[in-house]
């Protein structure tokens, strides 16, 4: 679905990506792990068209979306939920959910979805007139989420989505991904927690200082021994 | 000070605090979305003043031609401002967008001085405008009620676009989060051009409102007001579109009842702003309306 080829960004003097290459196949869970810093949010950013590319080739569905602007790859169905949830602290629930669909125009299938994000996250109907600014963290997230979810994407990234989180929350969110991608979207995720990431991932890329060195199904991944000392604190 | 020039006095100032308000709305928004003090915006007044008289006295378009074309023709040249002075420089540090902002008032003012002259023009006098009714005994000009009437009309139609269309949703997302904001496929560019827009249009409304009830216009006649509705943007809570309303009359009555309470103070009457910007900072630097940011880092 998503192919990255031999992704290079610079970042001021500093080259934050080396050569990155990854595959999102139709239907899965993908997941990026690696330690702080090592330019798991470079990556995400960079596809975004948030961060400037210097090398590389970014092929969805078989079109080239290489240098696409940030609001193109919205109506591309490529969508990213930012780390930090940064959700917009003085909008409403509903508005921040409804500026989620800001690049569609299908008004009909907008309430649909609109009604089936809220039915995904009932919390977040209750909240609805809340100012989102007012919410818990998890149901920040829950509505960072939502709100991605209304672009109705292909592809939805998910930049560290349990930063901050109890782990009782962690869990739910980690659900609602998996329920998310049966229901046909493609998740790209990052996560520093990387036990969880992996468990709920069909494929896993470890990333270290701007290079992937190591890659394979997530069962693997969590069997093997560089990884657990690495990332699982074994 | 006899009833019939106390109810003179308030008529007054409630004109000049609507007045105040229109302009000092461009200053906030501005801010809101760039986080620059516009000081060209005192500029785009003079030039919708101008451009109304030109319509009027110079090409002989009726009123309610006029004006209209003279809101448009202003809010044209506001998001061309925009184009030209800030856009180039959205990269560079914030102190050449804020000096590109006053070389462009100052440029602004001496062209205008060139093409339309350092003589002051008188703006047209538009009779069902200007006319003096009675009120239970005391004649005050209808420009009067007009002022805030209008005035109370574009704030409606301004809250409405901020807070019930997408557009104005879009606007205060990006305020709050740029980045977020483009996450979710909002064009940052488009939505600041609108932003430049609308506040154009609110000076313009403002600058026309303002030649009817201070008829001699001259090229530098943007500068106090501009400078007092910036403060009064400051004394709101800058970034707050209801702060700057309210900045806006606070400065406006003030102004008006200070001298009518103590006419020995007239000649100070430009001062008050600036002497309530000092309190308003001393006291509550945020403004008004205004929660304290916190920076991102």
């Amino acid at each position: 679905m998503l192919k990255i080829e031999n992704l290079n960004v610079h970042y001021g003097g500093i080259h934050a990506l080396r050569g990155i290459s990854l595959e999102v196949p139709d239907g899965k869970i993908i997941s990026l792990i690696g330690a702080n810093g090592a330019g798991k949010s470079t990556t995400l950013k960079s596809v975004m068209g948030l961060v400037p590319k210097t090398e590389g080739s970014i092929v969805c569905d078989g079109v080239d979306i290489t240098n696409l602007k940030t609001k193109d790859m919205v109506k591309e169905g490529i969508i990213l939920c930012p780390e930090g949830r940064r959700v917009f602290p003085d909008l409403t629930v509903a508005e921040n959910v409804m500026l989620g669909a800001y690049v569609r125009k299908d008004k009909e299938q907008i309430a649909k979805d609109e009604k089936w994000v809220y039915n995904l996250f009932p919390r977040l109907e209750e909240r609805k007139w809340q100012q989102a600014g007012t919410l818990s963290g998890g149901e920040q997230q829950m509505l960072a989420v939502a709100r991605s979810l209304m672009s109705k994407p292909k592809l939805l990234m998910m930049d560290e989505p349990s930063l901050g989180l109890a782990p009782i929350i962690v869990k739910n969110i980690f659900n609602i991904i998996k329920e998310i991608n049966q229901v046909g979207v493609n998740v790209l995720l990052i996560e520093q927690n990387a036990k969880a990431a992996l468990e709920i991932s069909d494929y896993g890329y470890v990333m270290e200082t701007g290079k992937i060195i190591l890659s394979g199904p997530g069962k693997e991944l969590l069997q093997n021994d560089g990884v657990r000392k690495a990332y699982l604190g074994e | 000070m006899t009833l019939s020039a106390f109810m003179q006095n308030v008529a007054n100032a409630v004109s000049l605090g609507s007045l105040y308000a229109l302009l000092a709305i461009g200053y906030t928004m501005v801010y809101g979305i760039l986080r620059l003090i516009n000081f060209a915006h005192g500029e785009i007044f003079m030039l919708g003043a101008y451009f109304a008289f030109y319509a009027v006295s110079v090409f002989l378009l009726p009123w309610y031609i006029a004006f209209p074309m003279a809101i448009l023709i202003t809010a044209i040249f506001g998001v061309l401002l925009e184009r030209v002075a800030y856009k180039p420089l959205r990269n560079a540090p914030r102190i050449a967008i804020m000096m590109s902002a006053i070389g462009a008032s100052y440029l602004i003012q001496n062209v205008g001085i060139l093409v339309f002259g350092g003589v002051p023009v008188s703006f047209p006098n538009i009779p069902i405008f200007s006319q003096v009714c009675k009120v239970g005994g005391i004649s005050i000009a209808r420009v009067s009620f007009v002022i805030p009437v209008v005035t109370l009309i574009a704030l409606a139609v301004l809250f409405y676009i901020i807070n019930k269309t997408k557009v104005g949703t879009a606007m205060r997302a990006v305020s709050k989060d740029y980045e977020a904001a483009r996450l979710m496929g909002i064009d940052v560019n488009t939505i600041i051009t609108f932003t430049f827009g609308i506040g154009s249009v609110m000076a313009a409304i403002g600058a026309i409102l303002w030649g009817m009830k201070y008829p001699s216009l001259i090229p530098t006649l943007g500068l106090m007001p501009g400078l007092k509705c910036f403060i009064a943007a400051v004394v709101g809570g800058i970034g707050d579109v209801r702060g700057a309303v309210i900045g806006g009359f606070i400065i406006g009555i003030l102004e008006i009842m200070i001298v009518a309470f103590f006419p020995d103070l007239s000649g100070y009457r430009d001062a008050f702003a600036f002497v309530l910007l000092i309190v308003i900072l001393l006291v509550k630097p945020t403004g008004l309306m205004g929660k304290s940011a916190i920076e991102k880092v």
